[in-house]
């Protein structure tokens, strides 16, 4: 698997996947049992490849007894960046997050949103060539996630390549140019989101199907059961008077029928049912 | 600034935002106000017949005043250094505070080196003001200063520096609370069980002796104490404890002789053992 220079890459899988894990590997945080792999051309766990690397982890906390420019400050040096571009670095890394008018203020005053800010910055800080994202979004409210966005699209404008860990399917199909889905520590799909996203998914509305019934309807495919919502998460368009008689035989009552292009979630949620089949 | 140094800072910093600093200053601002009034009351204490103690009967009780207010601050330099120790790396590795750090271009044997200066030039710079403070008012109030003020200010740094060093092998693996609570029962440990080598020594028993040896060795931290002991002893008491004999050493709060040199060299020697014990053991966990 390889992410070349401005891509912005998904990395997707459910929770203890091997997301999080994979990410560390890389940064040379774990040591892996077996593999190799590179990063910027070299190889995994070498110190001077570190300095053109950003990192945001899932887990981010900063020195609450350090103001954000002193969090900001000690990054640069420990990057390490000449001290004379230290300034403008923590002012323009403030002003992308957002965090300008807090940047005198303690970490201990922030809330977890502005914390996650405040990591977003960290990694942004010496212009990186390449930047691993983990839940960036996990702690932001939907202005600040589509804040996020934006800041990811502009790295990648800029040559930057992005590696987004991330669970929010949403947020992945909207700003990532290719993806891998992970479970279990193995990749079972990776591509474009075009290559992904080949087929059609269908949302049915429903009453009366009990649980044998339900299971009747596996003939059609990965199954997303929500109730009185089922949506078949891929099913050719062609077979749904085939679904609607079959609810209707195993006693349903159909209300809506709504097919729709796969999205990201429909197509994860295949992925993973086809890999515990 | 090399990231040994800059962890080193980040440390000292920490404990000074914290007011860790401030406290300490304070408590011992109160106890060198309180005990300089304590040894002053030495002075004016009579005989029945109403005349003033001679000095040397100032300087006798002085002296051996002066050994136990330095255990308890040797106490609270050993407490503060096992307890902020105990969490220095496992708190920061279980809050994530150094996952962002450790994905720059730093060594986890920076990140252990760094934070072990920074606190040691804590401990000693406590265990050197504190001193100095103490010394000025037991000075001011009795005339009396012991004979080697120097040795008694490394001995008792040397001290705090053990029990930082145990502590910060016990932060690369376990949660602070467990590490800093094993430093303290291990210092607490190791000084009864310089006693029982004491007691030994006393009775001439080689296993009870042997008890002391092998706590000296483990943890030297008893051994140390003797030493800063040793150089509060005024000649007068040391004679007086060499006429007792074995049973003169018999006690926690005496020392007939220095620390040997074989046990100094040993110190260097733990010190190293354990700082690359906890440079090994932190490189080899997982965060």
């Amino acid at each position: 698997m390889t992410v070349p220079r401005g891509e912005i890459f998904g990395f997707l899988g459910p929770n203890g996947a091997g997301k999080t894990t994979s990410v560390k590997l890389l940064l040379g945080l774990l040591r892996p049992t077996s593999g190799e792999a590179w990063l910027l051309g070299e190889p995994i766990g070498d110190l001077g490849m570190r300095r053109r690397i950003g990192y945001l982890p899932e887990l981010f906390r900063y020195q609450a007894w350090l103001d954000a420019r002193e969090v900001l400050a000690l990054h640069c040096e420990l990057a390490p960046l000449e001290r004379s571009t230290w300034k403008d670095e923590i002012k323009a890394a403030l002003a992308t997050v957002g965090l300008t008018d807090r940047a005198d203020d303690r970490v201990s005053t922030f809330s977890k949103g502005m914390q996650q800010r405040l990591g977003l910055a960290a990694a942004l800080l010496g212009k990186p060539e390449l930047v691993f994202l983990d839940e960036p979004t996990s702690a932001l409210d939907p202005v600040g996630r589509h804040d996020v966005r934006e800041i990811i699209r502009g790295l990648s404008a800029r040559g930057t390549a992005v590696f987004l860990n991330s669970h929010l399917l949403s947020e992945v199909e909207q700003v990532c140019d290719r993806v891998a889905v992970v479970d279990h520590g193995r990749v079972i799909a990776s591509g474009t989101m075009d290559e992904l996203l080949s087929g059609t998914a269908v949302r049915v509305r429903v009453s009366g199907l009990d649980g044998e019934a339900r299971t009747g309807l596996a003939r059609f495919g990965p199954l997303d059961d929500e109730g009185d919502q089922l949506t078949f998460t891929k099913l050719d368009i062609e077979r749904v008077p085939e679904l609607v008689s079959a609810i209707v035989k195993l006693g349903g009552k159909v209300y809506e029928v709504a097919p729709r292009h796969q999205t990201l979630e429909d197509r994860f949620l295949q992925l993973l049912h086809e890999e515990d089949a | 600034m090399p990231p040994i140094l800059v962890f080193a800072r980040l440390t000292v910093q920490e404990a000074s935002r914290r007011r860790l600093l401030l406290a300490l200053l304070i408590l011992t601002l109160l106890v060198v106000g309180f005990s300089a009034w304590g040894f002053h009351k030495i002075t004016t204490v009579t005989r029945t017949d109403g005349s003033p103690l001679p000095p040397e009967q100032v300087t006798l009780i002085t002296s051996q005043l002066l050994i136990v207010v330095t255990f308890m601050y040797s106490g609270v330099l050993a407490l503060s250094a096992a307890v902020v120790a105990g969490p220095l790396i496992s708190s920061e590795v279980e809050s994530g505070l150094l996952l962002s750090m450790l994905a720059r271009p730093v060594r986890r044997s920076e990140v252990v080196i760094g934070k072990w200066l920074g606190l040691a030039a804590l401990v000693t710079l406590y265990a050197a003001g504190s001193a100095f403070l103490e010394l000025t008012a037991v000075s001011w109030a009795t005339g009396y200063l012991p004979p080697h003020p120097i040795e008694l200010v490394l001995y008792v740094a040397a001290e705090g520096l053990a029990l930082l060093s145990l502590g910060l092998l016990l932060s690369t693996r376990l949660s602070g609370i467990t590490g800093g609570v094993i430093a303290l029962v291990a210092w607490l440990m190791a000084w009864i069980a310089g006693v029982v080598g004491d007691i030994g020594t006393g009775l001439q028993n080689s296993a009870l002796q042997n008890v002391g040896t092998i706590s000296h060795l483990l943890l030297p931290t008893d051994g140390l104490w003797r030493g800063a002991v040793y150089a509060m002893e005024p000649d007068v008491i040391l004679a007086a404890l060499r006429a007792a004999g074995t049973a003169g050493s018999a006690n926690p709060f005496s020392a007939v002789d220095p620390p040997p040199t074989a046990f100094l060299a040993w110190v260097v020697v733990w010190f190293g053992v354990t700082l690359v014990l906890s440079i090994w053991s932190f490189r080899t966990r997982e965060i």
